[in-house]
């Protein structure tokens, strides 16, 4: 703040004199204003809306009748939607915890190996579900669980959890990989100096500076699956909706502010524990030099 | 202090990096025995191998031939962990998420030590580098200096056979340099472990160093005392990395060399051939030209530098030459440049040198 606050005057004393070669800056373009405040209306002022008609004491999604909770006690006496919040966050959870553990090994392997063959091979191949288009992958799934299904005759939540690890990997990958990457070698080298077996200096060394570096990757995972409609659309068997798709299965009928309640609190759920996160990770200086 | 048995060895040493053509021979078939209880410096310039010895002894690299021993015992094939050998780093490489107090107890910890013995021994080394008082502060609390005594502290603890010393005052201002070459001496008087370090700063080692090893493009040059080193370096490299010197080319006839110039300059051993001479500046006085012995020279500069003048002056072919005059009081002050001088080394100061 006080950096920017005093670098201002001196980049325009320094410009002064030059007259015309002024540094590029966005914020002198015209109508930069106009449309920094049409990006972020349009990208908060719905999920204002919502949130405010979560509260509404009407049936109506779009005509106010006075605050209330109706809707949030509705929602939460609602079996449906008590079936689908317990069936979203267990396989929220699993997906995570799976995804993360996968991640790790595979960021360690792919960061502290050295350079090997294919390397670069296995890093694409760990990342190219994030490109895949996402209904690809549904289908795909579709097609070999259910295969599964037939040989097996498995019917459970297996295969969503399956399924939310797998596309999860890379969303947990990639923090984990880039704070292996700034963190200093000399330091696992230290470990080993000072009579640390392998495991023991990753286990004292490595995986606590690699810490934030998991917490990071699996609220990511887990906001991701906990977010995923078309995977799951898929993948799911009758009875299995998570709340996303019970959700998705409401607009067939009319909507009530139910859906925004619902809504709501799922991006609590989301924005509570990131936010947390932030605190945390800020209040402490960056572990590598 | 000499011991039958060095404390740390090398032998024939080679390390390569890369492979076939490509391969850069990081070491050349170094020996080197440092004996138990000395203070031994690796001296070099930058990429002469002095780091890659370091690390081969640590067990950070593996040589691709020879063997390192440690206390008479082949550890070539040993993993750095299992090796009684601890490294200050030239980063520090403190654990930024311990205190300092847990790096200090870090390697005792790893060796399983009673809990009891872990904290009498990490008091007392924190007490020895007095940071005692920053115990429980993280290692980003600390200043540079302090940063410093943390990584020794932690690499005593767990009193290895040798401690290794990577250019560790190199990231230090010139006051705190000083005053840790002072207290490395301290430390290492009072702790009796061997010390091998690693420096490019020619004044740190002749400062603090038992014997210096001078290495160049991986191989180990020459290995002796301060003064050794200083008096009689072996090559004109080691002459030249060391101080500032003289090099002259003459052709040795017994007791003399004549020069280019057709001049004579005295042996100190009798020899014939072609040979390289050197004279360290210091060691050249001024002389009346016509006085046996002397070169003639022609003064083209002088620098006055409080205890002495650096003179520059140049010999009837050409050949630049720098002598230092030691300031006396109220003495007159140096030649001026034009002037035609003698220049006499003074007894002993003639070495001749390895190409």
């Amino acid at each position: 703040m006080s950096e920017a606050a005093l670098s201002r005057p001196a980049m325009a004393a320094a410009a002064r004199p030059g007259r015309r070669v002024r540094p590029f800056s966005a914020t002198g373009l015209p109508g930069f204003t106009a449309v920094a405040v049409a990006v972020f209306l349009l990208l908060y002022l719905p999920i204002a809306a919502l949130i405010v008609y979560s509260f509404n004491a009407s049936n109506s999604i779009v005509n106010w009748g006075g605050f209330s909770l109706r809707w949030y006690e509705a929602a939460w006496n609602n079996r449906a939607v008590q079936d689908a919040a317990v069936r979203s966050l267990v396989i929220a959870t699993v997906a995570a915890l799976a995804s993360t553990a996968l991640a790790t090994l595979a960021a360690i392997g792919t960061t502290r190996q050295g350079r090997f063959r294919g390397r670069m091979a296995i890093w694409g191949t760990i990342n190219l579900p994030l490109m895949v288009p996402e209904i690809v992958t549904g289908v795909a799934l579709l097609i070999v669980f259910g295969q599964v299904r037939a040989w097996t005759g498995y019917q459970g939540l297996g295969y969503l959890m399956l399924a939310h690890t797998a596309f999860c990997i890379p969303f947990a990958y990639l923090p984990i990989r880039a704070r292996l990457e700034t963190m200093d070698r000399t330091l696992e080298t230290a470990a080993a100096d000072l009579y640390a077996s392998p495991w023991q200096a990753f286990r004292r060394v490595t995986l606590p500076l690699l810490a934030p570096g998991i917490a990071a990757g699996m609220m990511l995972a887990f906001v991701i699956s906990l977010d995923d409609v078309i995977i799951t659309e898929f993948v799911k068997s009758a009875g299995q909706d998570t709340l996303p798709t019970w959700m998705l299965g409401q607009f067939r009928r009319t909507l009530t502010p139910e859906v925004n309640a619902i809504s709501t609190a799922i991006l609590a759920l989301t924005l509570v524990p990131l936010t947390a996160f932030f605190l945390v990770t800020r209040r402490r200086p960056p572990t590598h030099r | 202090m000499s011991s039958p048995v060095p404390a740390v060895e090398a032998r024939s040493v080679v390390k390569l990096f890369g492979q076939g053509n490509a391969a850069v021979r990081a070491l050349d078939e170094v020996s080197v025995a440092v004996a138990a209880g000395e203070f031994f410096t690796l001296l070099g310039p930058s990429g002469c191998g002095k780091t890659t010895l370091l690390r081969c002894i640590a067990g950070f690299e593996t040589p691709t031939d020879g063997a390192i021993l440690l206390g008479g015992r082949d550890i070539t094939a040993e993993p750095p962990n299992r090796r009684r050998v601890n490294t200050v780093f030239q980063s520090y490489a403190l654990f930024p998420h311990l205190t300092v107090r847990e790096n200090v107890s870090f390697g005792l910890e790893m060796l399983g030590r009673p809990r009891a013995e872990i904290r009498d021994t990490t008091d007392r080394m924190l007490a020895l580098v007095q940071l005692d008082a920053m115990a429980d502060r993280r290692p980003d609390a600390l200043s540079g200096g302090q940063q410093q005594r943390v990584a020794l502290a932690r690499a005593l603890a767990p009193a290895p056979e040798v401690l290794l010393l990577d250019e560790p005052l190199s990231a230090l201002d010139l006051k705190l340099r000083k005053e840790m070459q002072a207290e490395l001496k301290r430390l290492q008087h009072e702790t009796g472990i061997t010390f091998v370090f690693v420096t490019h700063d020619q004044e740190e080692a002749l400062a603090m160093s038992d014997r210096i090893g001078v290495m160049s493009g991986g191989r180990l040059l020459q290995v002796g005392s301060p003064r050794d080193i200083y008096d009689r370096p072996a090559t004109r490299f080691v002459a030249d990395f060391i101080g500032e010197t003289n090099v002259l080319s003459g052709m040795a006839e017994g007791a003399v060399a004549r020069l280019p110039t057709g001049e004579t300059l005295a042996l100190p051993a009798a020899c014939s051939g072609p040979v390289t001479l050197a004279v360290r500046p210091e060691q050249l006085r001024l002389a009346p030209p016509w006085e046996d012995g002397a070169l003639r020279a022609t003064v083209t500069g002088a620098t006055y530098l409080g205890t002495d003048s650096r003179l520059r002056l140049r010999l009837a072919d050409g050949t630049e030459m720098v002598a230092r005059i030691p300031s006396v009081p109220g003495g007159e002050s140096v030649p001026a440049p034009g002037t035609e001088v003698g220049l006499a080394p003074v007894r002993g100061a003639v070495q001749v040198l390895a190409e």
